[in-house]
């Protein structure tokens, strides 16, 4: 007897796309003059059409953002500022599953996620930073911490509208105005988010979206109106943006790229820890900064782990993500899948296992079965670079020691995991571990208190928690440049 | 037969500079010449070479994970001991400042003085930065987490010609298990070298500070470019050079940072890498 | 002795098995089985759950005011769960007291429904608290009575105060009492043993004792049959088959009484011991109440408006 899961698709029917977009500068849409589509990785069916933003469209929106920052928001006090926030986190949670279906339709991935990770977070990093507003004093910022000003912010793809929120909330909450850029490929949810600012009233020119391609992302890191960057996205955009603003003022925080170690021990929770191996590396098709993408396992436990990971991964259930049961969707772009392949292609090449669980692709839109390669080195590139897709390396250890060694062997240090039953050599690997968020027992969880930013190469900052709140305000970790 | 009692020539120390805690010729071979303020002759220090600066990276490097698994009690008591070697030596800290820069005597001699309380102060640090810096984290599910702070690594230093400067930009780096290689311009060379005199006899292990006499516009382009060097504190740097150094530091994505004050936390916590752990509760 | 060349039986032996086991992270299985009861099963899917679930239903009444007319009409309903609608299938047994087994038995033979096993609890059930002479009887006279299923409790004292070997040998005595006559279920008491821990490990002690099905409660005490306690559990023998080729069953009894809780645990089987674990023998749901749902929401499949329980019997 087999169990065939039905279809079980979302209705697509709560979300209204209109046929084309423009940015949303000083409370209302403008329309742009170029436009470029954006589309359904699942389907490559196009949604809409969106404004390719330039330099005069990001001034209009660095103006309107200064406007509102002198006139209005920086006059407002924190208690007041921390109201509109808790109207923006309601009515995303009112509006929840139009959200959750329109960004399972832009980005790609799983309703179930959306659903029931990014929307709830989103709301709730909202609701969470509302309550700072109006006790910055207390942040250990020193007292009454002063804002930027304009702050410039460009999200990536892979969580949109989260990480939207994860720019946005403690920017407003902080007394920033804000003039953002979402990715090229998944700009919907952003200018939905417009039309909850609408809906909440907030005052015009405090939340300024400008969509576009790298080129506009760029004018809003050099215009000079703007006094904070923040910027996620691959390491390699945030070193460019490092050295364009190198000569100037502004200070930013960068969310970039990583290499996450997955650390299992022969004394680990084995079954949680297969899952926690693919809820690290399969979360999001791979599509997650601090992804457990190299896998360290102990070897006396190697064969076995690899097993059950195998057995586990055959019940991915690959497809359409607007099927409330899948569990792997779409790859964002052609351009991501391209680069997944490319790197696979290298595992390959080095010699090292690829398996794949028997899985139906959908023949159109762009799609990747859940991989991993076993027998890798640390000198593989697939065990150094960011694959950024569901592509999972293997690489096995002796001693602790020689994990934690193969772990922090990487510029990158972002995330990490941790897998045992030992308390004492949970805390003793956490201490070791040269990463800015590590999970002991779970992995890839996110919580809007939990600050979230990575050491070396993984980028500048935090962001989320009480440290979050220090890139965001002048009394922050400098006394001031000379 | 009598002999008349001849003037005694007084002996003069040879400037080195001070890496992996042993004092070290700078392998260019070069020296350049510190005078008083009305000319004589005072010193040759060393001419550091951007292959001492590596020298001193690879010391920094290797002294580096010892120095932040040392606990926090230590490290304090080691800067306190740095504090207790300074006063000591205070008069002649006094005399080499007032004899080599700018300030008078007077301000020379209180220079010292907050230098050696400025120790003291950073040393009750490092047991503390933990409570001002670190939090619980009350996220929304079965799981404990909380926010600590760890040093980054390896840090730079362009100082500051002032010795309070110098000072500062040390200590903060260090309290909380840093590693520096701190450059040192022109007559600052004078008390520097005295100054890693003290931190020899301060029970301060080998390649925590290493000091380098010389040129920063020479060697600070090195460092900031310096793969290996985590974070670079360019205080002692004309602000329109600090754009080029921010260039070459993104290379590794370096923390560059200049401060216009000295004593405050933040500047400790400049140099520090927030650490967020998840555990699961669960029985 | 020798049980599957794994254990000779001592406390040493079973000691050093149980100690090689992995832990089970709480958080972690918890989170596991709250993502499978977010899957969505519908249409022809949610139909084939739905009878496939009927199939595997202990139809259980277990209480100290079970008459002989109860156990009768109870039987009736195992044969026939929905009399209009021939094509309901029978329920996977009949879960009483040993002193109704003989009536239960005969009843079903008298109406068909040979072909529906008897269980009896056992074992001085739910408490387990007799000595082993009155285990022994009391699952020699269910045997005797026609029980073709046993379903036994552990002593819990015994696993809480660490005495697996005491724990072993009372399924070891009860499983040759049972012989080729009886299936053996052998009960945890989850609620009881609290930690996920312990269940894995009282899983492994009554697999390796010789149980058919582990069976985790005995529905006199909650929690139950959790999520995670049944994703634990079949973990267990998931991995037992591949050290030993058996497969033994596992039956979640107490707490599942809709037709959702039912189909999240074909899931859970589904998608954790695997597809060749969704039949009767070797997946059974104890439960009462959660037929009549069940058959509730055949109906609504069947004629596209939602049921009412006076089209059901309350037997």
């Amino acid at each position: 007897m087999t169990f065939e899961y039905a279809p079980a698709p979302e209705s697509r029917a709560i979300v209204s796309i209109k046929p084309k977009y423009g940015h949303f500068i000083n409370g209302s849409f403008v329309a742009g003059k170029k436009h470029f589509p954006t589309i359904n990785p699942a389907t490559e069916e196009v949604l809409s059409l969106i404004s390719l933003g330039g330099v005069s469209d990001v001034d209009k929106a660095v103006a309107a953002a200064q406007k509102a920052y002198t006139k209005s928001w920086s006059k407002l006090s924190g208690k007041e500022r921390g109201k509109y926030l808790y109207r923006i986190a309601r009515i995303l949670q009112e509006r929840a599953r139009e959200f959750a279906v329109l960004e399972t339709l832009d980005n790609g991935k799983p309703i179930r996620e959306t659903r029931d990770i990014d929307i709830p977070l989103v709301a709730a990093h909202f609701f969470y930073h509302a309550g700072w507003a109006d006790k910055l004093d207390y942040a250990g910022l020193g007292h009454s911490p002063k804002a930027y000003g304009v702050a410039g912010q460009i999200i990536p793809w892979n969580f949109p509208l989260l990480m939207l929120a994860w720019k946005v909330a403690p920017a407003l909450a902080t007394g920033n105005t804000v003039v953002l850029k979402p990715a090229e490929t998944t700009s919907l949810t952003a200018l939905l988010f417009a039309e909850v600012c609408q809906q909440a009233q907030l005052p015009d020119g405090v939340v300024n979206i400008v969509t576009g391609d790298g080129s506009t992302g760029a004018a809003i890191v050099n215009h000079p109106g703007i006094h904070k960057i923040a910027f996620t996205g691959s390491t390699e955009v945030g070193k460019k943006i490092a050295r364009a603003i190198a000569a100037t003022d502004k200070k930013a925080t960068l969310e970039l790229g990583g290499k996450g170690a997955n650390i299992v021990f022969d004394d680990a929770p084995v079954d949680e820890a297969v899952e926690g191996i693919v809820n690290g590396i399969f979360f999001n098709q791979g599509h997650v900064c601090c992804a457990g993408s190299r896998l360290i396992l102990q070897e006396s436990i190697a064969e076995e782990v690899i097993e059950k990971l195998k057995v586990r991964m055959s019940k991915i259930r690959v497809g359409d993500p607007l099927d409330k049961n899948t569990d792997l969707g779409a790859i964002n772009s052609k351009e991501q899948l391209v680069k997944i392949k490319e790197l696979s292609a290298i595992g390959d090449a080095e010699g090292a296992q690829r398996w794949s669980p028997q899985c139906n692709l959908p023949d159109k839109g762009f799609w990747f079965a859940p991989t991993i390669f076993t027998g890798v080195t640390q000198a593989n590139r697939i065990a150094q670079e960011e694959i950024f897709g569901p592509v999972l390396s293997v690489l096995t250890f002796r001693t602790p020691q020689e994990a934690i060694d193969k772990a922090n062997n990487t510029p990158f240090g972002l995330s990490a995991g941790i897998w045992s039953e030992k308390g004492s050599r949970i805390f003793w690997a956490s201490q070791h571990l040269k990463a800015g968020v590590i999970w002991a027992n779970t992995f890839n969880k996110f919580d809007p208190a939990s600050p979230f930013g990575g050491y070396k190469e993984s980028g500048w900052g935090r962001e989320g928690g009480k440290h979050g709140l220090a890139a965001y305000l002048k009394n922050g970790k400098e006394t001031g440049a000379k | 037969m009598t002999t008349k009692k001849q003037p005694r020539v007084d002996v003069k120390k040879t400037y080195k500079l001070f890496i992996n805690g042993a004092f070290a010729r700078s392998e260019s071979g070069r020296v350049f010449e510190v005078t008083a303020k009305n000319g004589d002759f005072i010193a040759n220090p060393a001419l550091a070479s951007r292959k001492d600066l590596r020298d001193a990276v690879t010391a920094a490097r290797a002294a580096q994970s010892g120095w932040a698994k040392a606990t926090a009690y230590n490290r304090g008591q080691i800067l306190y001991r740095i504090a207790e070697m300074l006063e000591g030596r205070a008069e002649q800290f006094e005399s080499e400042i007032a004899l080599t820069s700018q300030i008078t005597a007077a301000k020379a001699k209180a220079q010292v003085t907050d230098a050696i309380d400025r120790w003291v102060w950073y040393a009750g640090w490092s047991d503390k930065l933990q409570a001002v810096s670190g939090a619980t984290n009350p996220v929304s599910g079965p799981f404990f987490n909380f926010s600590i702070s760890e040093p980054q690594g390896v840090i730079a230093i362009a100082s500051d010609v002032s010795f309070i400067d110098f000072i500062d930009a040390i200590a903060a780096a260090v309290v909380s298990g840093n590693t520096t290689v701190v450059l040192v311009p022109g007559s600052l060379a004078v008390p520097a070298m005295t100054f890693a005199e003290v931190l020899a006899t301060s029970d301060l292990p080998a390649g925590v500070i290493n000091i380098l006499t010389g040129s920063l516009d020479e060697l600070a382009p090195w460092a900031a470019s310096h793969m290996d060097i985590d974070g670079f504190d360019i205080s002692g740097i004309n602000k329109k050079k600090h754009g080029e150094l921010k260039v070459a530091g993104a290379e590794n994505l370096k923390r560059i940072h200049a401060f216009s004050t000295g004593q405050s936390p933040t500047r400790i916590l400049a140099f520090m890498e927030s650490k967020t752990v998840w555990h699961s509760v669960g029985v | 002795m020798s049980f599957y060349g794994l254990v000779d039986g001592s406390e040493k032996s079973l000691l050093k098995f149980l100690e090689q086991l992995s832990g089970v992270d709480q958080v972690g299985a918890d989170s596991r089985a709250a993502m499978l009861a977010t899957r969505s099963i519908k249409t022809t899917s949610k139909k084939w759950a739905i009878d496939t679930a009927i199939s595997m239903v202990d139809l259980t009444t277990l209480e100290g005011a079970d008459t002989p007319g109860k156990v009768r009409a109870l039987c009736s309903k195992a044969v026939r769960p929905d009399p209009i609608d021939p094509t309901v299938p029978s329920v996977g047994a009949i879960c009483v007291y040993n002193d109704m087994v003989e009536i239960a038995r005969t009843h079903l033979d008298a109406i068909g429904g040979e072909h529906v096993p008897v269980a009896a609890v056992s074992t001085a059930f739910p408490s387990g608290r007799a000595s082993m002479e009155v285990k022994i009887q009391d699952t020699q006279d269910a045997i005797n009575a026609g029980a073709a299923e046993i379903d036994m409790v552990i002593d819990r004292g015994a696993f809480l105060a660490g005495k697996y070997g005491m724990v072993f040998d009372e399924i070891v005595k009860i499983r040759e009492i049972c012989g080729e006559k009886a299936h053996l279920k052998v009960i945890f008491e989850t609620g009881e043993l609290v930690t996920y821990d312990n269940v894995r490990k009282a899983s492994y002690l009554a697999m390796l004792a010789g149980a058919d099905f582990i069976k985790t409660s005995t529905g006199k005490v909650a929690p139950a049959a959790t999520p995670p306690v049944v994703l634990v559990m079949l973990e267990a023998v998931r991995d037992f088959y591949t050290i030993t080729q058996r497969k033994i069953g596992v039956k979640p009894a107490g707490g599942i009484r809709t037709t959702k809780d039912a189909i999240k645990q074909l899931v859970l089987v589904n998608e954790t011991a695997g597809p060749d674990w969704l039949t009767p023998q070797l997946f059974r749901i104890g439960a009462s109440a959660l037929l009549n749902d069940l058959l509730m929401q055949r109906m609504k499949m069947s004629d596209g408006y939602y049921a009412s329980p006076n089209y059901v019997s309350i037997d």
